[in-house]
């Protein structure tokens, strides 16, 4: 990524993309898009099924071929929770043995393990235990845990609420929050829950047809636009705020 | 040393090198490529017997040229990679079966008893050293890999390389092997103990220690068996192993 970083960004903004557009043969997913986001505030990416929310992210790590340009403040280390995983959860290793195989690579200490562990509320416990046998919100969290140990400046996080219980994605809402309120962090979720991205956004970046629209979720999140982008009304899901 | 002690260390450097590769395999689910992957040193075998070259010479460099074939398939689909392993693999088989014969086809397939010269054992040791190098080295970088290459990404691994790497050095586990297993019963020797690793271990250094002390256990009682009874070593290697993971069926630590 080294190369994204080497031109240097507006002051404040972590990252600045501008006129990136992605395609998969034929298909554009992604066409001219431009934004920023600026330190430590949080963005919610939002769109229906394919509109590429999650290949921005691809683009965003470096990990597909884009065309247009995507700037990253120097210095910026990303920690990313996907959310497709390669990992089956029937192998014997616990959490400790993921956050530890992390830690040494980013040449942090059992310290840092910890510490990462105590942010998500993970005990170290249930952290030693298989994988297999954690529910699915502290594995999402010992996920965000994962990221946190390489000490990241910017969160990307994919849908991290996906799969999980309800209660369980009050508490994972509330991390993210926390996140970015008390460690300073600079947040980039995908969600799919308008009543989090309400709550939580900083900022919104929706994405429709490969078009963006970026704004404070007040400004930006009309029916209209809900309308247009999801094709049915979605006042609905804004209960609760 | 003599011959018949560098011989016994080499059969557990061997046994050592599978143990760790063969856990990462199964914890990747390559078991079915690892298995296939082995046969294609059929045709290197039968190439350099042709040519009056050492058929272990032939058999690595068939071996990581379907490492390399293996790789180059997976970076474009894995449903792709199964059918193309079942069908170029097969046909590795198939054409090795028609290019050795008779004795050497035997010993190809199965292993032999042969006595290694000092060449064979040098390169046994070179080899089984820079594979457990590898794998100590490179743990942790596999580990995060196995949750996801793009998570790998973000934390400055060369996904792409790892990989070739980690299947080049699958390839010179499965040449380690060739002299005691074959091609048809090497790849057994690096996913039963893992498989087995897998269902009694807890956490990483256990499956780790569990797949090496069954690679090794194995090899032990297939050789020491294979003395006694004056009969092929590479199938009593791989029936331990299988009877171990037999076990492991039925007792699981809880």
């Amino acid at each position: 990524m080294a190369d994204h970083q080497d031109r240097v960004t507006r002051a404040d903004e972590v990252v600045e993309v501008s006129h990136l557009s992605i395609r998969f043969g034929e298909t554009r997913v992604l066409t001219d898009l431009s934004f920023g986001v600026a330190r430590g505030t949080s963005l919610a990416i939002i769109g229906p099924n394919g509109s590429g929310k999650t290949v921005l992210f691809n683009a965003l790590i470096g990990s597909i071929p884009f065309e247009g340009e995507i700037r990253w403040a120097p210095g910026i280390r990303i920690g990313y929770v996907p959310q497709n995983l390669d990992l089956e959860r029937d192998i014997p290793i616990t959490g400790l043995d993921l956050l530890r195989a992390r830690a040494t690579l980013a040449r942090e200490s059992e310290a840092n393990v910890s510490r990462a562990l105590g942010l998500v509320d993970v005990s170290p416990d249930v952290a030693g235990h298989p994988i297999g046998t954690l529910s699915g919100g502290q594995f999402q969290r010992l996920l965000v845990a994962f990221a946190l140990v390489g000490n990241p400046t910017v969160l990307l996080l994919d849908e991290p609420t996906a799969g999980v219980d309800e209660p369980g994605q009050e508490r994972l809402n509330e991390l993210v929050g926390r996140l970015q309120h008390d460690e300073g962090l600079t947040v980039l979720f995908i969600s799919h829950e308008l009543t989090v991205v309400y709550r939580y956004a900083t900022s919104v970046l929706c994405l429709s047809r490969g078009q963006g629209c970026l704004g404070p979720p007040r400004a930006i999140l009309t029916p209209e636009l809900l309308n247009e982008m999801y094709g049915t009304p979605v006042d609905h899901h804004v209960h609760g705020d | 040393m003599s011959m018949a002690t560098e011989a016994i260390l080499l059969s557990v450097a061997m046994a050592v090198a599978a143990g760790l590769v063969g856990s990462f395999a199964v914890m990747r689910r390559m078991a079915l490529a690892a298995d296939a992957l082995s046969h294609v040193a059929l045709p290197g075998i039968g190439i350099a017997l042709a040519l009056h070259v050492h058929p272990l010479v032939g058999a690595v460099a068939m071996l990581f040229f379907g490492a390399l074939l293996v790789w180059a398939l997976e970076e474009r689909s894995r449903a792709t990679t199964e059918t193309v392993i079942g069908v170029v693999f097969s046909a590795a088989l198939a054409l090795g079966s028609l290019m050795t014969t008779g004795e050497d086809l035997i010993e190809a397939l199965f292993g032999g008893a042969g006595v290694l010269n000092s060449a064979e054992i040098a390169f046994g040791f070179v080899a089984a050293g820079a594979v457990v190098a590898f794998m100590i080295t490179q743990r942790n970088r596999l580990i995060v890999m196995l949750v996801s290459p793009d998570v790998a990404r973000t934390a400055g691994i060369d996904v792409q390389q790892l990989n070739l790497l980690y299947l080049q050095v699958f390839a010179l586990t499965i040449a380690l092997g060739l002299r005691y297993l074959g091609v048809l019963l090497m790849g057994a020797l690096l996913i039963i103990p893992a498989a087995t690793a897998k269902r009694w271990a807890r956490n990483l250094n256990g499956m780790l220690a569990v797949a090496v002390a069954v690679a090794v256990g194995a090899t032990a009682v297939g050789t020491s068996v294979a003395a006694w009874a004056h009969r092929e070593t590479g199938p009593l290697i791989v029936t331990a192993a299988a009877a171990a993971f037999m076990v492991s069926l039925v007792r699981r630590p809880g």
